[in-house]
């Protein structure tokens, strides 16, 4: 784990092999580029067509997928607030997608078992952003196109173009997990703590 | 009898939905700043930090802090001396709830039918706790509440054996056993006795108590007390991270109960923990 006092990493998506195995577990990354929306019913519906062998509406490959349902943008805003929603909502769909070419996902909260199988094997990574940090990461947000799945309102795939967006590796491919490292780190066990 | 139109609460319940969502307390913002001085762990602090601006930047811009601008639940406390003109109070929250999702430029999250799962489009129905009290006044709460955490909470029927240790048990369970997924650090409702729906209502009526109020009872407030502790030495810390602070309140409402029965529920809630009254 590293503890995160250096000067965070950037990273330009799509990401490229090379980037995926250069990263740990702890480290401040700023992503640069384009990423995609996906959320609950959206991930169905990709699972869906990868089922039926029909073509997805964006190409997997190197990207990099936001579990987020942005809030609706008021007038002169690129995207409405935009934070991550818990993940382990996508693990029964996310080792699919990382099998066809997804490098990273972003989101908060812990992941299955299968998925950081899936994330070692295939080589891809894991980010957390602040959870209700949305204000602050529409901030980072320069453009916002919806992508497919108009009538999934908030679960909708956008692509959106984001400038400096702050995020930490949670899972990297060599089984490290912030989450697990950081409560052996910080636990306290006392008598009444059973 | 004093009489309330439908129209004042619709633009009453219209503007609570807004502010709840865009402006988070201040006594929220003063747990996040202490939490700041006395969180260890560095990835912790930039996670609050960003918690902090994050929060300035929705209340200065009127945008929702968090996206999941959540089901709209509203505590209503009716005076039974008032008199509600021009339609029905359930109407009236729900167009206000109609009115302040699409003005404020919230999401809407909900799904008509659990299975089905077709959008609203509004973030109606709103899920209205009313209790009927005594004067002329009418005292409207709204909740929003986001799933992040919610999905969290739980409910046990405890024996009464298992008294006060099994019920401190399960409530640091809960928090243990949610991890990182509520965006700690958490504000912890707890509901002991009543009945099986009683507790869950109690747990999320104690998270519209302000942070820093304990439970008027000092043996309550000592098991607050003594909860945040064990909650903040699991170490999950903020956005679980690893850190100091996991919970920033745990707030306990009771009720009596029956003899062969201790229900107990934890209602979590994350750090955007929202919640505004008016009072008409």
């Amino acid at each position: 784990m590293r503890i995160g006092a250096e000067d965070p990493i950037k990273l330009t998506t799509p990401l490229d092999d090379a980037d995926v195995v250069s990263l740990r577990s702890g480290d401040r990354v700023r992503i640069h580029g384009f990423i995609y929306t996906a959320r609950d019913a959206a991930h169905a519906r990709l699972i869906e067509l990868i089922r039926e062998g029909g073509p997805l509406p964006f190409s997997l490959e190197g990207q990099v997928i936001y579990y987020a349902g942005p809030a609706p943008a008021r007038p002169g805003m690129a995207v409405g607030p935009c934070g991550p929603t818990t993940s382990y909502r996508m693990d029964a769909y996310a080792p699919a997608l990382i099998e066809h070419g997804l490098r990273g996902m972003i989101g908060k909260g812990s992941r299955g078992e299968a998925v950081k199988e899936a994330m070692r094997r295939h080589r891809a990574v894991y980010f957390a952003a602040v959870g209700g940090a949305a204000a602050l990461l529409s901030r980072r947000v320069r453009a916002c196109e919806l992508v497919a799945y108009e009538d999934l309102g908030p679960e909708a795939i956008y692509r959106l173009q984001v400038e400096d967006f702050p995020v930490v590796v949670i899972n990297d491919i060599y089984g490290g997990d912030l989450y697990e490292a950081g409560l052996q780190h910080y636990r306290r066990d006392r008598r009444d703590n059973r | 009898m004093r009489e309330i139109h439908v129209s004042e609460i619709i633009e009453a319940v219209r503007a609570l939905c807004i502010e709840a969502n865009c402006s988070i307390g201040d006594d929220v913002m003063g747990a996040l700043d202490t939490a700041l001085e006395i969180e260890e762990s560095e990835q912790g602090r930039e996670a609050i930090r960003q918690v902090i601006e994050n929060n300035r930047i929705a209340r200065d811009a009127l945008i929702p802090s968090c996206q999941d601008t959540g089901l709209a639940v509203v505590f209503v406390e009716l005076g039974q001396e008032v008199h509600i003109a021009g339609g029905l109070l359930y109407d009236a929250i729900n167009e206000g709830v109609r009115r302040g999702y699409s003005e404020g430029y919230l999401r809407k999250s909900v799904v008509r039918d659990p299975l089905r799962r077709e959008n609203t489009g509004d973030n109606t129905p709103a899920f209205i706790h009313l209790s009927l009290v005594p004067g002329d006044r009418l005292t409207i709460m709204v909740a929003p509440k986001g799933a992040g955490s919610e999905n969290m909470s739980r409910v046990a029927m405890l024996s009464p054996s298992a008294g006060e240790d099994g019920v401190k048990d399960f409530v640091v369970e809960t928090v243990r056993l949610a991890g990182p997924n509520p965006c700690p650090p958490v504000v912890v409702g707890v509901g002991i006795g009543g009945a099986f729906e009683v507790a869950a209502f109690l747990a999320k009526r104690a998270l519209l108590r302000p942070l820093g109020e304990k439970n008027r009872e000092p043996f309550y407030a000592r098991m607050e007390d003594e909860l945040l502790g064990m909650i903040n030495d699991l170490g999950i810390g903020p956005q679980g991270f690893g850190g100091r602070v996991t919970a920033l309140g745990v707030h306990i409402e009771v009720m009596p109960c029956h003899i062969a029965s201790l229900p107990v529920a934890v209602n979590l809630n994350c750090h955007a923990s929202r919640h505004k009254t008016i009072v008409l």
